[in-house]
């Protein structure tokens, strides 16, 4: 009866076999892809970094201009204003500035990358309930399969650094735009849509006179959550090479620093309630005239 | 007989995954409730047969569910027919390519919709030029002509609105403009009216036999409302389990209901209000005297000159004076009865109409 008490499972030589054609098969496949790979993504690498040297050389106060300026166009909120700009004040005055605005810079690149890659697979997705089946199962995996495991492939593709740890983010902050996109495009109102056809529109017309405008409210919160994970992302992408505050935090917790764990903790958290509460706002201010008559 | 605009012939419509087998079917005598226990499939519409003349009002009636809103689809295609003809002013809509289809539904015909079907983010004034929008026409000629159909539909001050912050009624006046801005010749409409309260919808009523006098369009008016197909049609076809099962005019079918189940929509109806003497006169004879009165005169108005002037019989003149019939007291109190079930069912055999009624009712379209 050992067939019962033991697992049929592979033997210990076999299993090892597998893993090492695995590895081996990757691991050549890198070697022979990983330069045209990194060729691919130079120009994306020149732009980080182009992007972190502007705001980390930019005069402070012109950043904190620029972002009470983004606040307010966003949320039209005066309380909203006034608190992003203490909070850069706050950040600044305890020593955070340099490792903030790297943490923006790849965030902001994360979230501009995530919407233009999101977008379209969201619209695709709506349009067709094959795709959707598809895509949906995808993106699942994508969120919940813990980040450290994919890290393994990109690292051994493109080696430690900004692109792998912005590649990282993106996998990670990809699902919400890509799903909510799809989503606002799919609840808007049958007899909308049916009008729009009844007057001749053609495809396009209907999907950016009518469709797209009316998920707007939807792809915002979309956007919102994207910029959140994206947020969460920061000290694993950190372990990979990406400057900004996740390297004080892993260095706090390697060295039990409990004061410098918290401060750049804490100004994780500050960025990452100033984007919610201006996306917030804006999509709630986008969505102003449609809610009225539900 | 007036050559028809719109001819719908043979038209059929079913739901399910495969239409074509379901189609084949049909064609070789199924009926619909066999075919939905069988097949799974749902016979929407079956047979349908409508000629409807140009700049009159067609209306289709029908309890929920008997296929008004797929019907009204099928003319623009927002619905796919399964099988059948539709020939709009000749065109054979179902050979149209989409492009082809395109231009159909921005020139030829536009559409009024049950919940307005406004669009949330637009204003009014784009709400209501959308249309011409969709054509590529330019801003300025856009803007002068959405707001002369706004000013038409008693909207004026309100184009920068947003249909959130109007009123049911007025957002229905909004799809009425939207749809009368194209110029389009036909005019679809699937329950414009439903969704509003009584007063506002005779008062929509209203506007629009206002709007017909002048505009003379082809209306396919959808309702289930007896009242409204009688003071709106021209001519009203009645659909039941997507089948229609009779197509006359308004006073015909008051008087002549095919069957127990149009006689039970007429069942609430005020006939004094909605029928007409013309529908019920005798032919003259030489005894014939008594004030003339106009042949269009309801039964209601008859009454009350029959009271006023204690007659008991009048005259009935056409609008050029020409006298064509007489009517007595005896035969409006008759025609105030409504048919008896015993009734309808004698005359289901016979067709025909009486001869007085057919000569009145030409003389007087
Ligand atoms: N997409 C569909 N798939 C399957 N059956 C459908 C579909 N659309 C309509 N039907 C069926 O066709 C029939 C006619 O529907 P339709 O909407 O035309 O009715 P209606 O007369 O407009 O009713 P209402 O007064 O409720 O608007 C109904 O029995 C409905 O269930
Ligand atoms: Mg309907």
């Amino acid at each position: 009866m050992s067939f019962f008490d033991d697992f049929p499972s592979l033997s210990r030589r076999d299993l090892m076999e597998l893993r090492r054609t695995i590895d081996n098969g990757f691991r050549d496949f890198s070697r022979e892809y990983g330069e045209a790979l990194e060729n691919f993504f130079n120009p994306l690498l020149q732009f980080l970094i182009w992007l972190e040297k502007l705001m980390i050389t930019a005069p402070w106060p012109i950043i904190i201009l620029v972002i009470a300026l983004f606040a307010w166009m966003g949320s039209r909120s005066k309380v909203i204003v006034i608190g992003s700009a203490l909070c850069f004040l706050a950040i600044g005055y305890l020593g955070m500035w340099k490792d903030t605005m790297s943490t923006l810079a790849i965030i902001s690149a994360a979230t501009l990358i995530c919407i233009g890659i999101g977008i379209p697979i969201g619209i695709l997705m709506s349009r067709s309930d094959r795709i959707q089946g598809i895509i949906t199962p995808i993106l699942d995996v994508m969120q919940t399969i813990p980040s450290f495991v994919y890290l393994i492939p990109v690292v051994m593709l493109l080696g430690i650094g900004k692109v792998p740890g912005l590649l990282a983010v993106c996998i990670y902050a990809l699902p919400p735009i890509v799903r909510l996109t799809n989503l606002g495009i799919r609840l808007v109102d049958r007899e909308v849509l049916e009008a729009a056809d009844a007057f001749g529109a053609n495809t396009l017309q209907r999907l950016f006179g009518v469709q797209m405008p009316l998920a707007l409210p939807n792809i915002f919160a979309g956007v919102n959550q994207t910029i959140m994970m994206a947020l969460s992302m920061v000290v694993i992408a950190s372990m990979i090479g990406v400057k900004g505050l996740g390297i004080p935090v892993l260095q706090a917790v390697s060295n039990q620093y409990l004061a410098l764990g918290l401060m750049n903790g804490l100004a994780i958290v500050a960025l990452a309630i100033i984007f919610d509460r201006v996306t917030q706002r804006l999509g709630k201010r986008l969505q102003k005239h449609q809610g009225l008559d539900h | 007989m007036t050559e028809s605009f719109i001819s719908i012939r043979h038209l059929y419509k079913i739901f399910g995954r495969d239409p074509e087998g379901a189609m084949n079917r049909v064609r070789k005598g199924m009926e619909k409730d066999e075919l939905l226990e069988l097949t799974g499939h749902v016979l929407g519409l079956s047979d349908i047969n409508l000629e409807m003349e140009q700049n009159k009002v067609q209306v289709v009636m029908g309890l929920s569910g008997s296929g008004k809103s797929t019907l009204i689809r099928l003319l623009n295609r927002l619905i796919e027919p399964t099988s059948g003809e539709v020939l709009i002013d000749g065109a054979d809509v179902l050979a149209m390519d989409a492009k082809e289809l395109r231009e159909l539904r921005r020139h030829k015909m536009s559409m009024v919709f049950q919940r307005f079907g406004l669009f949330p983010h637009r204003t009014i004034i784009e709400n209501t030029g959308y249309g011409l929008e969709i054509q590529g026409i330019n801003q300025l000629e856009i803007k002068k002509r959405a707001t002369r159909w706004i000013e038409r539909v008693g909207l004026s001050g309100y184009e920068n609105y947003y249909p959130a912050q109007l009123s049911g009624g007025m957002q229905q006046r909004v799809g009425l403009a939207r749809a009368l801005t194209t110029d389009a010749e036909i005019l679809l409409m699937d329950e414009a009216f439903s969704a509003l309260d009584p007063l506002i919808r005779t008062e929509m009523q209203d506007i629009l036999l206002d709007l017909q006098e002048e505009l003379k369009k082809t209306i396919v008016f959808i309702t289930h409302d007896l009242d409204e197909a009688l003071r709106i049609g021209d001519n009203i076809a009645i659909l039941r389990d997507g089948e229609i099962i009779q197509t006359d005019n308004p006073q015909n079918i008051l008087m002549k209901p095919v069957d127990t189940y149009v006689a039970d929509f007429m069942k609430d109806i005020n006939r004094a209000r909605v029928l007409r003497v013309h529908t019920l006169m005798k032919p003259l004879d030489t005894y014939a005297n008594g004030p003339n009165m106009l042949s269009s005169t309801t039964l209601e108005q008859a009454l009350q000159v029959f009271a006023e002037q204690s007659t008991s019989q009048t005259i009935i003149v056409n609008g050029n004076g020409e006298k064509i019939g007489k009517l007595t007291l005896d035969d409006l109190i008759f025609g105030m009865k409504r048919p008896t079930i015993e009734e309808i069912k004698e005359d289901l055999g016979s067709t025909s109409f009486s001869d007085s009624i057919d000569t009145a009712t030409s003389s007087i379209n």
